[in-house]
């Protein structure tokens, strides 16, 4: 009975099956991402790269309407320049990088909000906010699955450099020269992986799939390696239990997946064994060493 | 004994203003220095400027047959971020970064050195607590594990013992210790001059320019002491341009 409704809206629509395998590449590639832009104190990082992808999308989308490649190219330009200039002005200039990215991610979002409600309709702005997951097509699901395979392969390449830049990177700067290379490459994954969510989540809940289970990780597991199994694993199940909620309510998907994954979140902040709210109310007896 | 580390009319400083002003002697390889001197004399400057952290204003340190990448540097307050979840032997296994970079793989003879410096420290039985559990001492230990599986023939300590207690200090004197006994260069920045007699054959003095540099039991009297301040103290005024000729 349970699994008839579980499992029937998937084994029925090929429209829900194709929204499960989009959301399945997002959580697998982009938690990752979001694991250590919170260990970077990078949350807002995303939100912030999320809306300097806007106009990129928009001019894409005014060049060639609702196309994946056009609205993609523009959304990687635009993000990739954010992070660049950012990046530049702070390693130059004495402003710190926090002030750089936000005045830069704020004329990208400006520039993006004109063009789309200068020539855009509200139902093409609707799309590029809030996604289609449940309009999938073959060509965005290719999208997607490359991403995530791509960020997945980078991460693997740069993992200890990346861990050590976050960790000590004095240190790093110290030993080798590959701090200012996995600072950018990593900022560039932050971009990748938000331009492959906006297709199916939009560019906002993007951001959700990526940070939400990251800190709900963080009340579970004590290594990186964890943290990333763990919020992958979030990830996914938000994904699975939000398209059912969207398919039995009738709700927008995009927002019903990220609302799942903050539920996950409430949860662990409660429940979670490592640094919970329980968990300090009711502490466990101390060690003797 | 042969030259290690040569400064060339060496400035260093920030924005236009000199912490170590037209410094000019040479360390000798192998041997083990204090450098001690006033707050803002320039000793930390100095290491940065060895580094390569700080570009000289003027003048330049040169490292004869050694490079940079033979330098080991424990600064006086590290950025590491101690919230990030990494335990102890992460963090020492790091030290074997010029041997596998980002991809080498750590094998067991690898893990028994780790486990080797880990001992060394005092810290066996730490192996698996995150690093932000440790207390100042203990963290102190971690670092000194690391640099010493970076194997450098350039060692530079910023400040290494301050808070921490005298049984810390003095094992990881001991580690000082043996590292010279290896032959390897190593230049420590230190306050207590107590610790320097007794642990260092040679010091150098600085109060932004070199008051003096030799035999320790030379270095520390009462004249160069009182100098020290006096100079340091010279030179706070209205800035100028320094008149003195680069060469």
């Amino acid at each position: 009975m349970i699994w008839d409704l579980v499992v029937q809206p998937f084994a029925d629509f090929g429209f829900m099956r194709r929204a499960l395998l989009g959301c399945i590449a997002i959580a697998i590639g982009a938690t990752p991402v979001g694991v250590f832009l919170m260990l970077r104190r990078m949350s807002l990082t995303g939100d912030a790269m999320a809306h300097a992808i806007l106009p990129g999308a928009a001019i894409g989308y005014l060049v060639a309407g609702l196309s994946l490649g056009a609205m993609t190219t523009g959304g990687l330009i635009a993000g990739m320049a954010v992070a660049l200039l950012s990046g530049l002005v702070t390693r130059v200039t004495a402003l710190r990088e926090d002030a750089s990215l936000a005045a830069f991610y704020l004329i990208s979002l400006a520039l993006g909000v004109l063009i789309v409600s200068t020539r855009g309709s509200n139902v093409d702005l609707m799309h590029v906010l809030f996604g289609t997951v449940l309009a999938l097509d073959d060509a965005a699901l290719i999208l997607l699955c490359t991403i995530t395979s791509l960020s997945v392969l980078i991460l693997a390449v740069m993992f200890r450099p990346l861990v050590l830049e976050c960790a000590d990177p004095q240190f790093l700067r110290s030993v080798s020269g590959l701090s200012a290379v996995t600072h950018f490459i990593f900022l560039a994954l932050v971009v990748l992986n938000l331009v492959g969510g906006f297709h199916a989540l939009g560019t906002l809940m993007a951001v959700g799939i990526m940070i939400l289970p990251a800190a709900a990780a963080r009340f579970f597991a004590v290594n990186v390696g964890g943290l990333i199994f763990v919020a992958a694993l979030l990830a996914i199940v938000s994904g699975f239990c939000g398209l059912l909620m969207s398919y039995y309510f009738s709700l927008p998907s995009g927002p019903a997946i990220i609302l799942v994954a903050g539920i996950a979140y409430g949860l662990a902040l409660v429940f979670g064994p490592v640094g919970g709210l329980v968990s300090k109310v009711l502490p466990r007896p101390h060690f003797e060493s | 004994m042969s030259t290690a580390l040569a400064f060339r009319n060496l400035t260093l400083g920030y924005d236009r203003h000199p912490a170590v002003h037209h410094l000019e002697t040479e360390i000798a390889e192998g041997s083990l220095t204090a450098v001690v001197g006033p707050n803002g004399a320039g000793k930390s400057t100095l290491l940065k400027g060895v580094t390569g952290v700080l570009s000289p204003l003027d003048g330049e340190v040169d490292f004869g047959a050694m490079s940079r990448d033979d330098i080991a540097y424990l600064p006086q307050q590290s950025d590491i971020d101690r919230a990030f979840p990494l335990s102890v032997v992460d963090l020492v296994a790091m030290g074997l970064w010029r041997e596998i970079g980002s991809f080498g793989w750590l094998g067991s003879a690898r893990r028994s050195r780790i486990n080797a410096a880990i001992a060394a420290v005092g810290l066996t039985g730490f192996e698996d607590r995150p690093i932000g559990t440790l207390s100042g001492g203990q963290l102190q230990r971690t670092l000194f594990a690391r640099l010493l599986l970076q194997d450098a023939r350039l060692v530079l300590l910023d400040e290494p013992f301050t808070a921490v207690d005298t049984r810390t200090m003095a094992d990881l004197i001991e580690v000082v210790h043996r590292w010279h006994g290896e032959g390897r260069t190593i230049i420590v920045v230190l306050h207590d001059h107590d610790i320097v007699r007794e642990h260092f054959p040679e010091t150098i003095m600085l109060a932004r320019e070199l008051v003096a540099h030799g035999p320790t039991e030379n270095v520390l009297t009462v004249e160069n002491q009182f100098r020290a301040r006096q100079m340091c103290e010279a030179c706070d005024g209205p800035p100028h341009v320094c008149g003195r000729d680069a060469a």
